[in-house]
């Protein structure tokens, strides 16, 4: 089954500003105990958020000029830490449709590419000069197009990384991969048969 | 042509060339546990889709189980339906289960290889991101999410992008007292939690070759916190030795066979690697965490950073870590007073962490006002300690002794820490809530360094402990 390809993302954006933000920050294992996905999305960086309003502080997520964002611009080593699939789904259900960084982990960025949440990346100095663009004025209008390659953020351009295979899944529709797996599924059954310990030596 | 481990497993299991680019990677050992397996089962009933290969599958539950009682159901609901979702989904898929009460039940990184599941030159995959445990007999194993459990549950296949290996030598022979998990946060201090991102590690060198299968273990657990996928040492004789005569280990003739096959696994000598590195491994010290990720460690006697005396680009995130942990920078690690002591986990949850620790409190007492669990890895590991009476020694110091099972790693069960507490724990991740109060605190140490720290009441030296008149 090939999904609806994912070319571009369009919306305003949400600036979390940090290095190495963990899964068990973006959403707390508490939070995975149950069989399924739903209403992740209330509670992704609950104790951050928690902590920074004891505090009399507000998190971006809970201020309310980037209510509606669908783009997450994130710093370096986004999503480290737990393989939790749990993370990228708590963002994609709170709204988010794409995240730019500077770099991420591998789990979390294979988990979001598997769920189709595009996760480009950018030069420390450019994610900077977003979040900045974006803290002074929220309702700034970013899209993401992952076919040029590009993000205009308020008619400027930058040039956003994304690994090639990435983005093919994501522009053919092949983003998730079950489907694809199965396709020739008589050559895994002849590979499985000439491995050693699948034939008990 | 000189080939690595890693080149020669990735071949071997590679199907095609996939339409993204991607390789179709064969699994040849899928361990499935309660978390991370609902939503992938579900999706797998949602598109008609069976289980293949339910016989390269194996399931067991962890994470959310309560150390303190397993009677059913389960206080915490959703814990039970977790567990109840679990039995029902390997019941009807046909994937042998280690339920609840079995003698095989455990963590899932502990009993692959205690029954001779995890075996040299596999491919292993788990929707649990320390999977690179497996890593230790010279098997690619790796952490996946919950979509990728669901492609390996239908197709025994992943998509995955080649990897780049690092070769990590670790020379001379550790000092006593001095421990795998010592090792692996020199080594993630040293390379950075982003460090190994597009990276597989290969662990070698003297100190490597030394290690037993648990170290082995250790080190190859946290592969993950340095930010590579995967981790291995090749396998030798100490790996073969501890896999004869396991439940799932060849037998017969089959063995001799098995062992041939394995020693050609193994990375050649003059096998070439996309980088190396290489830690004097006997000049090592006890390591204690002193902030918000593994990298963040120092030896014992060694200080927590000043956010001043760093370079301006890691200025912020030492403060970001000082000012959670409570540390006004520049003390000495050691001191550090806790409330909490874990001994446990898929890190250092097996029979000779607990030997080490009970090495340490034997005949002494847990500080006052410090809670201190012992939370063995697996029902055999419990039976097998309880067995040398190990139980005792723990309960005698006034160690909480449990059952099986993650605990306090993530406190996805009843273990909890409380407010800001602070926990000298022998997990594998000290991030900010971690333990399950969102303000707790986390010392990640050896289990040995935990007992000293739990009989002290604060971080102390294992080896000053261990060296008076034992």
């Amino acid at each position: 089954m090939t999904l609806p390809a994912i070319r571009r993302v369009s919306g305003t954006a949400l600036p979390l500003r940090g290095d190495d933000v963990d899964t068990d920050r973006i959403i707390p294992a508490r939070f995975l105990v149950s069989i399924t996905f739903e209403g992740l999305g209330a509670h992704a960086f609950e104790d951050d958020r928690l902590s920074l309003k004891a505090k009399g502080e507000t998190h971006p997520l809970d201020d309310a000029r980037f209510w509606g964002a669908r783009i997450l611009l994130v710093n370096r080593n986004f999503g480290c830490g737990s393989s939790r699939e749990h993370a990228p789904q708590a963002l994609f259900r709170g709204g988010i449709r794409a995240v730019v960084g500077e770099s991420f982990s591998e789990i979390f960025f294979g988990n979001s590419v598997a769920i189709g949440l595009p996760c480009v990346t950018l030069s420390r100095d450019s994610v900077g000069e977003l979040q900045t663009l974006v803290e002074g004025a929220p309702k700034s209008a970013f899209s993401l197009d992952l076919e040029s390659g590009t993000l205009v953020a308020e008619g400027k351009t930058f040039s956003v990384s994304i690994p090639a295979n990435a983005r093919e899944a994501f522009l053919s529709g092949h983003w998730d991969g079950t489907s694809m797996l199965l396709d020739r599924f008589e050559a895994v059954e002849e590979l499985a048969k000439r491995l050693p310990y699948v034939a008990g030596f | 042509m000189a080939a690595t481990l890693l080149s020669k497993v990735w071949d071997l299991h590679s199907v095609r060339k996939l339409p993204t680019g991607q390789t179709q990677l064969f699994v040849g050992l899928h361990l499935v546990h309660e978390v991370t397996s609902p939503q992938a089962f579900e999706m797998l009933r949602a598109r008609g889709w069976k289980v293949p290969f339910p016989s390269r599958t194996v399931a067991t539950v962890d994470h959310i189980i309560p150390t303190l009682s397993l009677a059913r159901p389960f206080a915490d609901a959703q814990a039970e339906e977790m567990l109840t979702s679990l039995q029902r989904n390997c019941r009807d898929f046909g994937v042998p289960l280690y339920d609840l009460g079995s003698l095989e039940q455990g963590i899932v990184h502990v009993i692959g290889p205690e029954m001779g599941l995890t075996q040299p030159g596999m491919t292993i995959a788990c929707g649990d991101s320390h999977t690179s445990t497996h890593g230790a007999f010279g098997a690619l194993a790796f952490g996946i999410g919950t979509s990728q459990v669901r492609d390996v549950l239908a197709s025994q296949c992943l998509a995955m992008d080649p990897m780049k290996l690092r070769r990590i030598d670790v020379t001379g022979r550790l000092a006593p007292g001095v421990y795998a998990k010592d090792v692996i946060l020199a080594i993630i201090r040293t390379l950075g939690v982003k460090g190994g991102v597009g990276y597989a590690y290969e662990y070698g060198g003297e100190a490597v070759e030394h290690m037993s299968m648990d170290e082995r273990m250790t080190l190859c657990n946290m592969s993950i916190e340095g930010g590579a996928r995967a981790g291995y040492v090749n396998p030798d004789a100490v790996t073969f030795a501890y896999l004869k005569g396991r439940p799932a280990a060849p037998k017969g003739d089959a063995w001799e066979r098995a062992v041939a096959w394995w020693s050609l696994m193994a990375s050649d000598p003059d096998a070439a690697y996309d980088d190396r590195v290489t830690l004097d491994g006997a000049a090592l010290e006890p390591h204690v965490t002193w902030g918000i990720n593994p990298a963040q460690s120092a030896s014992v006697t060694g200080r927590v950073p000043k956010a001043a005396d760093a370079a301006p680009e890691a200025r912020v995130q030492i403060a970001e870590a000082l000012e959670y942990m409570g540390f006004a920078g520049g003390e000495a690690i050691a001191g550090t007073k806790i409330d909490v002591a874990f001994i446990g986990s898929c890190t250092n949850g097996r029979l000779s962490d607990l030997r080490e620790a009970a090495r340490v409190v034997k005949g002494r007492r847990v500080a006052k006002g410090v809670k201190a669990l012992a939370v063995p890895g697996s029902n055999a590991v419990r039976l097998a300690a309880e067995n040398e009476g190990l139980d005792a020694v723990f309960r005698e110091a006034g160690f909480e002794w449990r059952g099986a099972g993650c605990s306090m790693c993530l406190a996805m069960n009843p273990d909890r820490l409380e407010g800001r507490e602070v926990c000298a724990s022998s997990s594998n991740r000290n991030f900010k809530g971690r333990q399950g109060s969102p303000t707790g605190r986390t010392l990640l140490m050896s289990p040995a360094m935990v007992a000293a720290a739990a009989l002290a009441g604060e971080v102390t030296d294992v080896r000053q402990v261990l060296g008076d008149g034992r």
